[in-house]
């Protein structure tokens, strides 16, 4: 899966969709859930019925009644269409984007394990919650599951795009597999978790689809605002009528209609659903999948950001730097052992390790008869015994100490000195010793990704806190927050210190976000106010965190919030500009209603429109187009910069705010300009 | 000129002093006057069995402070009936009727005083005292309570407990209305305004006429009118009449008494919620770390912020820019004079002096009809009926805004509604969660706020609408075409905003308008306060969120602007209309 997927705003097919999809939703009991637009649809069909028959409400009969009355109609269903053209064209993308996920789901071959103990050869696709199956070196794991026997080396490059294989075991942290992951070596017996088409992935697809898409409450909150503004523009125009007919002004009902149209905010009623489903949509396009609007939102609020320091700041992989000799080793000779020792380490610590001591210009080779130790949890290190006799070591300090001490060795005074320089430097210390000798000390050092640095800035910038978790010493971990600049750290960290961080910061009223992916993370994430949990993680994780990463890459954690704010800003400013369109349309409409009884009203005219038919058909036509014109604006979001909020808000302001007064004295104008010779060849050029 | 800007640099600096007493006297913090107030208080708890420490949830106190209006209603209404006895009752005044009485005691008791009777022929000294000058008193000290309870809920020192209702009632009452208004009401008999019980005098004058002064408890009322803004005067001229506003002097004094408390309110509102970030500051012990910001000049620590709190500082600004825009519009349009008279061959060169006092000129008068229309007194001292059209738009105007300063406490309550809808829009815009003094806006608080903000253009085009389309409305209009129109949307502005002045020109003490008006003012005044009250509750049960750079800062300059032109564009988009057809039309037709 690329990362970025550089699809076109519109397909054909999605075209082609979103047409029938806008008609589809005309149907009332749909429009009832938009009240905004509700009310375009039962304006339409008043100025339909008076189209027919254009004294029906006691407008006073003129020739050319019938035709405006048509044109309004006309427009008004326009109006409606091209609201429901935008919320067909979100819903189109996000159907898009699920079913190129689902591509991702490899219909795969599975070994069913009996209750007798005989195997069957099914589709991945049959597979039941329960099955239990048997995957060995070289298949592909057929579902999600949970290892019930045996240890196995899985590569899960397929979702992580990590191409280091990882151990699965039963019990523990390390149990939970995921579908399309292959075995490299052993084999392992796994319990499916999930049923057919109900594997979390699904699940959440059908989130993406848009099916079981619920209202945010920012939306509702957006939305009561619409609705309150609504009603007070049905006020005014209610009781405009005979305040009108006190002042002499007998107004048509087409025109109150327009008014009413003109006023309320179609522009962002239109577009509101459409934003929340592209907001979505955007986050799944980074290959996040959300669990709910309301944590893609939620993103929007994060004022702490808890990251673990491995795999999300730094590599992890701790890469050899520098070999430094004790008690008096030659330097080569150190370099030598520890070449010796990594032969065969597939680890990356020993693989950089190699590495550097070719450059230095090693070159030993592996004797033959040598025994390699592989590196265990236990004995924290690994090495070689060769055939003279030789065992040399490498590992961690302490580890190292103790197996010399136990041969009767002796611990060389400035080992300590050397250990805790590398330490207080940020590295890793590996000690080396040859039987009894320690020879020094490899420095392996944590690289901070390339951008991180960069990346704290911004979010210090929009002023969200970063805190950094690692079970490094405090004095690593110090090192390293400072070269990523990061804000806090936790240095030695059990899971259940970020559970305690997390609530001492929601204590002070901050919303935290966090990554994570093990079973010890799951209380965690489901504590943090948005918990983003790795693909790659356990099932309780997932099921925990309110976003999956597919990439399992802690780092978009980042992105994931700015693309909620965008989404919130889209929001905003779209109300902003649908609110202060208003001002153009009402020197246009104003004058136009009541000029022809009171002339001097004229003055108000300031664009100078036309004529009155034409300066109110012009402020209904720009009405509908705006809602095309902003469609794209809806899908890609207001672009978004991190800036304090002053700024932001100023710079939004002049754009939605300033902008829109002045849009729609323009675009009205220049519509008059194009719409009056028209209206003239049809008898409405009064 | 030069005096009205005077006039507003005294008002800034004397609100401040005022603004830290109130303040003390709604967080219950200790003054100097404490030794002689807390005994007449315990008097009075202790008379009437209030227990002052056992707060109220909104409800509660809401429920109240309905209670105790509805009673004081209902007395209020059968004094009004019965005071044809001869009981401080020297003019032989007769029973007011009932739809009139109605009307009044709903004027009165809402904090509106709209006059459809005149004082001098309408109302018994009984009347006079125990209706009117006693109504003055609770209705004002109602309002204050209901604003000090909403403060609270927004500092949100407790999750449900506002304070309780009958004690905020006798301390505003004792500590603040009654003090001051005794001293200004001696300040204004020093400026010759009668106070006494006597009968009408009636004498002879120079040109052999006889002429009717009327006398009575004028100060007492007269001094109360202004400070709890409410507004109705003894005599049916009101504020300009000689006998209640003498001098140029009286007139300062009861300009600056209207203007007091409503702007001491807004300080009281930026102290107690400064408290809270205090406390909260001081609880994390973060203290050192902000004055290392000061130092660094990241957080501004500036006079006006002492002076009228950080938040208080945005809203008073607000208030403030909204107020000298008004002013300078009014006292522009009244300076043209009117063309008309003009062309009759009258001088307009002092301005439009028709309706207005020679002792007060154009300055003062347009000075005095901004305020009493901004704050919602409601005392006049020109006819607003012949105020220029433009210059009457703008009283009219300030009424349908109804947050500029406002009542006492009542203005800051609607002003607070636009300030969480400006920060909603503008909370969006940034990328976050709504929030307001450190509480989420959610759908419950918009559905709230959009309600209170439903209600006052809904009581007034309705009822408006309702008035020119019905004879019995059409009965009250005396004056045809545009200025007809204004005459009724004033009526209405006016009522639902409880401000109770008058454009005066209307007929308005018939059936149709004594219930319309008495229903408008009713539900002007309390559903607006049940459903702020109700929203106060609402946040003070949120957790308080963090602040950072991140967060919108509504303690600005660019919010306060903000916030102005929220104002302004909601009540343009809501009133554009019926401006334009009253007004702006008869401006344009008397310039063209």
């Amino acid at each position: 899966m690329s990362k970025k997927r550089n699809q076109k705003l519109i397909t054909p097919e999605i075209f082609r969709q979103a047409i029938i999809g806008s008609f589809v939703k005309l149907n009332p009991r749909y429009m009832m859930k938009n009240p905004v637009m509700f009310v375009v649809e039962v304006g339409f069909v008043i100025t339909l019925i008076l189209s027919f028959f254009p004294t029906l409400f006691g407008d006073a009969a003129a020739s050319n009644l019938r035709t405006y009355n048509i044109i309004v109609s006309v427009i008004l269903f326009i109006t409606v269409l091209f609201a429901n053209f935008a919320e067909s064209v979100a819903e189109g993308r996000g159907k898009a984007q699920a079913a190129s996920l689902k591509k991702t789901q490899k219909d795969t071959k599975a070994r069913l394990l009996k209750d007798d103990g005989s195997e069957e050869v099914i589709l991945s696709s049959q597979l039941k919650k329960g099955d239990i199956v048997m995957v060995s070196a070289g298949e592909i794991i057929p579902g999600d599951g949970e290892v019930i026997e045996g240890i196995a080396s899985v590569d899960e490059s397929a979702i992580t795009g990590e191409s280091a294989p990882v151990v699965r075991e039963s019990g523990g942290d390390f149990c939970s597999v995921t579908g399309g992951t292959t075995i490299v070596s052993d084999w392992l017996k796994i319990k499916i978790t999930s049923d057919p088409g109900n594997s979390f992935l699904d699940r959440m697809i059908a989130l993406v689809e848009g099916a079981s898409r619920k209202k945010t409450p920012n939306e509702i909150a957006l939305n009561t605002l619409l609705v309150s503004l609504t009603i007070i523009f049905m006020i005014v125009i209610v009781t405009l009528y005979p305040i009108g007919v006190y002042s002499g002004v007998q107004l048509q009902t087409s025109t109150l209609i327009a008014l009413a149209v003109c006023l309320i905010p179609t522009t962002i009623g239109g577009l509101l659903s459409a934003i929340g489903i592209a907001g979505m949509d955007r986050v799944t396009r980074f290959n996040v999948i959300a669990m709910s609007g309301k944590a893609v939102e939620a993103c929007g609020d994060v004022d702490t950001m808890i990251l673990d320091k491995t795999g999300t700041i730094t590599y992890g992989n701790r890469l050899a730097a520098d070999f430094f000799p004790v008690g008096g080793a030659n330097r080569s000779d150190l370099v030598r052992c520890a070449a010796l020792t990594s032969l065969h380490d597939e680890t990356p610590e020993g693989k950089s390790t190699l590495e550097l001591a070719r450059r230095l210009g090693d070159n030993s080779t592996e004797t033959e008869g040598s025994t390699f130790i592989e590196f265990t949890a236990q004995t924290r290190m690994s090495g070689v015994d060769l055939p003279n006799g030789l065992k040399i070591r490498k590992g961690a300090a302490d580890a190292i100490e103790q197996y010399v001490k136990s041969l009767g060795g002796q611990i060389p005074e400035d080992l300590h000195e050397q250990v805790d320089k590398i330490s207080s430097l940020g590295g890793t210390p590996l000690t080396v010793c040859e039987n009894s000798r320690i020879l020094g000390v490899i420095y392996l050092k944590d690289t901070v990704k390339p951008g991180m640095v960069e990346r704290f800035e911004r979010l210090r910038a929009i002023g969200i806190k970063t805190i950094m978790c690692t079970g490094d010493n405090p004095l690593t971990a110090a090192t390293i927050a400072k070269e990523a600049g990061v804000d806090g750290f936790i240095a030695e960290c059990k899971p259940e210190d970020k559970i305690d961080v997390i609530k001492k910061e929601q204590a002070e009223g901050k919303i935290v976000a966090m990554t994570g992916d093990g079973t010890n993370d799951a209380p965690a994430l489901a504590q943090a106010n948005v918990g983003l949990a790795m693909n790659s993680g356990t099932t309780a994780a997932k099921e925990a965190a309110n976003m999956v990463d597919l990439d399992s890459d802690p780092t978009k954690i980042l992105e994931v919030v700015e693309i909620g704010k965008q989404l919130l800003i889209t929001r905003g400013s779209l109300t902003t500009f649908s609110i202060a369109n208003d001002i153009a349309k009402y020197f246009a409409i104003i004058p136009a209603m009541f000029m022809q009884a009171i002339p001097q009203l004229g003055v108000l005219n300031i664009m100078h429109l036309a004529s009155p038919y034409s300066a109110i058909l012009s402020a209904l036509i720009f009405n509908a187009i705006i809602i095309p014109c902003l469609i794209p604006l809806a899908m890609k979001g207001v672009k978004y910069r991190p800036m304090s909020s002053g700024k932001t808000l100023l710079r939004n302001m002049l754009i939605f705010g300033v902008g829109g007064i002045v849009t729609p004295f323009i675009g009205i104008k220049i519509i008059d300009l194009l719409i009056h010779p028209l209206l003239t060849l049809i008898g409405l050029g009064l | 000129m030069l005096q009205l800007i005077l006039t507003i640099i005294l008002y800034l600096i004397m609100v401040i002093p005022v603004g830290i007493y109130v303040y003390h006297i709604a967080a219950g913090k200790h003054t100097f006057a404490d030794p002689v107030f807390d005994r007449v208080d315990g008097v009075i708890y202790k008379i009437s069995g209030i227990k002052p420490k056992n707060g109220m949830n909104w409800k509660k106190y809401a429920l109240a402070l309905l209670g105790t209006n509805a009673v004081m209603i209902l007395l209020g209404y059968i004094v009004l009936r019965i005071q044809s006895l001869p009981l401080f009752n020297p003019n032989g005044i007769g029973n007011m009727e009932p739809s009139l009485s109605f009307n009044t005691i709903i004027s009165f008791m809402t904090n509106t005083n709209l006059q459809h009777y005149s004082g001098e022929s309408g109302l018994s000294y009984l009347s006079q005292m125990l209706v009117i000058t006693f109504m003055m008193f609770v209705s004002a000290a109602s309002g204050y309570a209901a604003c000090v309870a909403f403060i609270r809920g927004l500092a949100g020192k407790s999750k449900d407990n506002v304070g309780n209702f009958f004690a905020d009632l006798v301390r505003i009452t004792t500590r603040v209305l009654l003090p001051f208004s005794i001293v200004g009401g001696l300040l204004l008999v020093w400026q010759g305004v009668p106070q006494n019980l006597t009968g009408n005098v009636v004498v002879d004058t120079i040109e052999g006429a006889k002429q009717v002064i009327a006398m009575g408890p004028i100060a007492a009322l007269e001094i109360i009118k202004h400070l709890g803004t409410n507004g109705g005067g003894f005599l049916g001229a009101n504020s300009s009449t000689p006998l209640e506003n003498p001098t140029i002097i009286s007139n300062l004094i009861e300009l600056y008494s209207m203007m007091l408390l409503p702007g001491a309110c807004v300080i009281t509102f930026g102290k107690m919620v400064r408290d809270r970030k205090r406390d909260m500051t001081a609880k994390r012990a973060t203290l050192d770390e902000e004055d290392a910001l000061a130092a660094k000049g990241k957080i501004r620590r500036s006079l006006t912020i002492w002076m009228y709190g950080r938040e208080g500082r945005s809203i008073f600004a607000a208030m403030g820019i909204i107020f000298v825009i008004g002013l300078g519009v009014c006292f522009w349009a009244e300076s043209q004079g009117n063309p008309a008279l003009a062309d009759a061959g009258l001088s307009q060169s002092m301005g439009s002096m028709e309706g207005k006092e020679v002792r007060f000129g154009i300055a003062q008068s347009a000075m005095f009809t901004t305020t009493t229309t901004s704050f919602t007194t409601g005392t006049v001292n020109n006819m607003h009926d012949t105020l220029t059209p433009l210059g009457g738009m703008i009283p009219l105007l300030h009424m349908m805004l109804n947050v500029v300063f406002g009542g006492k406490g009542v203005g800051l309550m609607n002003m607070i509604m636009y300030a969480i809808l400006a920060v909603f829009i503008c909370g969006l815009m940034i990328g976050r969660t709504p929030e307001y003094l450190g509480k989420k806006i959610e759908g419950r608080e918009m559905k709230l706020t959009a309600l209170c903000i439903i209600i006052h253009p809904l009581l007034i085009l309705a009822f408006s609408a309702l008035a020119v389309g019905t004879a019995a409305g059409l009965e009250g209009i005396t004056n045809p075409g545009f200025h007809g129109l204004s005459q009724v949307l004033y009526e209405y502005s006016s009522s639902a905003a409880n401000n109770g002045s008058g454009f005066e020109g209307l007929a308005d003490n018939t059936m149709f308008w004594n219930i319309t008006t008495g229903l408008a003012m009713f539900f002007g005044r309390y559903l607006s306060i049940v459903i702020q009250l109700a929203i106060a509750g609402s946040l003070m049960k949120k957790k308080f969120v963090s602040e950072s750079v991140g967060t919108l800062h509504t303690d600005t300059a660019s919010f306060a602007v903000i916030l102005v032109f929220v104002v302004y564009i909601f009540a343009a988009l809501t009133f554009f209309p019926v401006l334009a057809l009253g007004p702006i039309a008869e401006h344009l037709t008397l310039w063209a």
